[in-house]
C-alpha cells in the first residue's frame, strides 16, 4: 500500500454512459444458425435451434452432457459430416453463405473456422513446425513468411515467451496448458474468422485455465470464438453471450450478464444455480 | 414466488447455508422490530428500564449484522451464486445493512430518552408522533414479512405508505414549531419531540429500502431512485 496523498482526480459525468452494453440492436451477426435439426441416425439430436451469434465477441453454451452443446459447435464447421448416419435439416449462415451448400468447399470453410479441443493434439513435430504446419499446406515455405506468422501466432497465443527459446523443441515436451495454447496459435495462423473452442480448459490446472481465459478475451478483437464449457463460471468469465441448451433445444440465449443474474426461463435458473431440473 | 426455492439445490448443504442466512436476518429483523418498540414505550412513558434494554441490545443487532455480512462473503467465495441465489446474497447484505441503521434509529431514541431530565417530562403528551409511529411499524413489518416469503406483493403499499409518512412528519414539525413560538418553555420537549420524529422518518426510509432491495431479489430489478409511479410500474411489468 502506498503512504503517498490522493491526487486530485478529475471527476467526469459521462463515466455512467461509457459502459456500453452489447444490446441486440447493435448485434453484427456472424454466424446465424435457423431451424436446425441434426439426427444421428434416427435419434434427434439437436432441436429446430434458431440463434445468432455475433462478430468479434464470445458466445458460449452451456449445458448438461448430452444436451448437443458441442453437436452445435461441429456444426459450423461440418465436424459432424465425419460422423457416420449424421443428417442435418435447416440453415447455418456464416456470414450469410449457407455453410451446408453444395457447393462449399469444406477445407475452405475450415480454414475460415479454426477449432481447438478439450485435449491438446499438437503434432509430434517442433513447436515451430507446428504453428507453420497450415501454412505449409497452403504452399507457404518462405522462411521469413514462416518465421513472421509463427511469432505473431504464439504472440497471439501468448506463448512467445515462453517458446522463443525452444522453437525446434518436440512440442509434446511442453506442459498441458503451454500446448493447448500452441494448439490455439496453430489454429490463428491460417487467420480464420472464427475459433471454436470445445472444453479448450477443462484438461488443464487452474493457473493454465486463466492463461486460456485470459486468451480469449484478448482474441476476441479479432475473431468470432464460440466456446463449449462445463463450466459455468467460466461462461459466465470469459463470454460475451450465453446459450443454455438442454436435451437438444435452445432454451435461452441471451447477454451473459443478464443470463447468470436475471435468467428469463425456470430451467435456465435451476441449471446455473445447481438446483433440481 | 415459491419460498421453498432456496431448498431446492443439488447440494444439501447449500440449502442449509441459504436457509441459515434467511434465518438470521429474520432473527434480526424480529430483534429491531422489539427495539423500535422498546424505545419509543421508552420515550412515551418515560420508562428507563426499556432505554437501557435497548442501548444493551443494539450491540447484537451490530453483531447480527457482521455475522451475516460474513456468511454471505464465504457463500459467494465457495459457490459463486448466480441467478436468484445471487440476488438474494447481494440484497441480504444491503438489507441487513438497513436494519442495522433502524436499529441505530431506535438507539438514539432510547438514548435521548435517558438525557431527559425527570423533571423535564410531560406525563403523557407525546401524543403527537403516535401516529406516525404506527404507521412506521406497519412498514418494517411489511418489509420483513416481504423478505421472509420472498414476495412483493405488499411492497407497493408499502412504499406508498412511506410519502405519507414524509408528510406526517412534516406536519408534526409544523405543529411544533407553533408550539415554540407560542411560548418559549416548550421548546426542549418540541426538540425532543422533533428528533424523534426524524428518527421514525427515518425508519420508515429504510424501511422502503429493505422494500427495494426484496423487488430486486425477487424479480431482478433494480428500482432504486425510481418515483413511486415508476416503481410500481417496473414491479408490475415484470413476471
Amino acid at each position: 500500500m502506498t503512504t503517498e496523498a490522493r491526487k486530485p482526480h478529475a471527476i467526469d459525468i459521462n463515466v455512467l454512459n461509457r459502459a456500453e452494453k452489447p444490446g441486440r440492436d447493435k448485434f453484427d451477426t456472424c454466424i446465424s444458425v435457423r431451424d436446425l435439426n441434426l439426427f444421428y441416425g434416427s435419434k434427434q439430436a439437436l432441436h429446430n435451434v434458431s440463434m445468432e451469434m455475433p462478430r468479434k465477441k464470445v458466445t458460449a453454451y452451456i449445458g448438461p452432457s448430452g444436451c448437443g452443446k458441442s453437436t452445435l459447435l461441429r456444426c459450423i464447421n461440418r465436424m459432424n459430416d465425419l460422423v457416420d448416419g449424421v443428417s442435418i435439416q435447416g440453415k447455418l449462415l456464416l456470414d450469410g453463405e449457407d455453410i451446408y451448400d453444395k457447393n462449399v468447399n469444406v477445407a475452405a470453410l475450415r480454414r475460415r473456422v479454426g477449432m481447438v479441443f478439450q485435449k491438446p493434439n499438437p503434432f509430434p513435430k517442433s513447436i515451430y513446425e507446428n504453428v507453420a504446419y497450415g501454412l505449409r499446406i497452403q504452399g507457404i515455405n518462405d522462411r521469413r513468411v514462416l518465421d513472421e506468422i509463427v511469432e505473431k501466432s504464439l504472440r497471439g497465443a501468448a506463448l512467445w515467451d515462453e517458446a522463443k527459446d525452444r522453437l525446434n523443441d518436440n512440442a509434446l515436451g511442453m506442459s498441458g496448458g503451454q500446448q493447448q495454447r500452441l494448439v490455439i496459435a496453430r489454429a490463428i495462423a491460417i487467420e480464420p474468422e472464427v475459433i471454436l473452442l470445445d472444453e479448450p480448459a477443462s484438461a488443464l490446472d487452474p493457473i493454465s485455465t486463466l492463461k486460456i481465459e485470459e486468451l480469449i478475451d484478448e482474441l476476441k478483437e479479432k475473431y468470432t470464438i464460440v466456446i463449449v464449457t462445463h463450466n459455468m463460471q467460466q461462461a459466465a468469465r470469459v463470454s460475451d453471450y450465453t446459450a443454455f441448451m438442454y436435451m437438444g433445444e435452445l432454451i435461452e440465449f441471451g447477454e451473459t450478464s443478464e443470463l447468470f443474474t436475471n435468467p428469463a426461463k425456470k430451467q435456465t435458473e435451476d441449471y446455473i444455480t445447481g438446483r433440481y431440473g | 414466488m415459491d419460498n421453498s426455492i432456496i431448498n431446492q439445490h443439488i447440494s444439501r448443504q447449500f440449502n442449509k447455508e441459504m436457509e441459515d442466512i434467511r434465518n438470521k436476518v429474520l432473527t434480526m429483523g424480529g430483534l429491531v422490530e422489539q427495539q423500535v418498540d422498546l424505545a419509543t414505550n421508552a420515550f412515551m412513558s418515560y420508562d428507563m428500564e426499556s432505554a437501557e434494554k435497548v442501548i444493551q441490545q443494539d450491540q447484537l443487532i451490530n453483531a447480527l449484522e457482521k455475522d451475516i455480512d460474513h456468511e454471505c462473503t464465504e457463500i459467494m467465495a465457495k459457490r459463486q451464486p448466480a441467478a436468484f441465489d445471487l440476488r438474494m446474497l447481494i440484497a441480504t447484505i444491503k438489507i441487513i445493512t438497513d436494519l442495522e441503521r433502524i436499529g441505530d434509529e431506535a438507539a438514539r431514541i432510547a438514548k435521548m430518552t435517558m438525557r431527559i431530565e425527570a423533571a423535564d417530562y410531560y406525563q403523557d403528551k407525546y401524543y403527537e408522533i403516535e401516529h406516525l409511529l404506527e404507521m412506521v411499524k406497519d412498514m418494517l413489518n411489511g418489509a420483513l414479512d416481504a423478505y421472509a416469503r420472498t414476495d412483493t406483493e405488499e411492497v407497493i403499499a408499502i412504499t406508498a405508505q412511506d410519502h405519507k409518512v414524509d408528510r406526517e412528519y412534516t406536519s408534526i414539525t409544523r405543529q411544533l414549531i407553533t408550539q415554540m413560538m407560542e411560548d418559549p418553555r416548550n421548546i426542549t420537549r418540541a426538540l425532543d419531540m422533533l428528533w424523534t420524529a426524524r428518527a421514525l422518518e427515518r425508519i420508515g426510509d429504510h424501511s422502503c429500502n429493505v422494500c427495494e432491495h426484496v423487488i430486486y431479489m425477487v424479480k431482478g430489478k433494480d428500482v432504486r431512485h425510481l418515483s413511486h409511479e415508476e416503481l410500481e410500474k417496473t414491479v408490475n411489468e415484470v413476471r
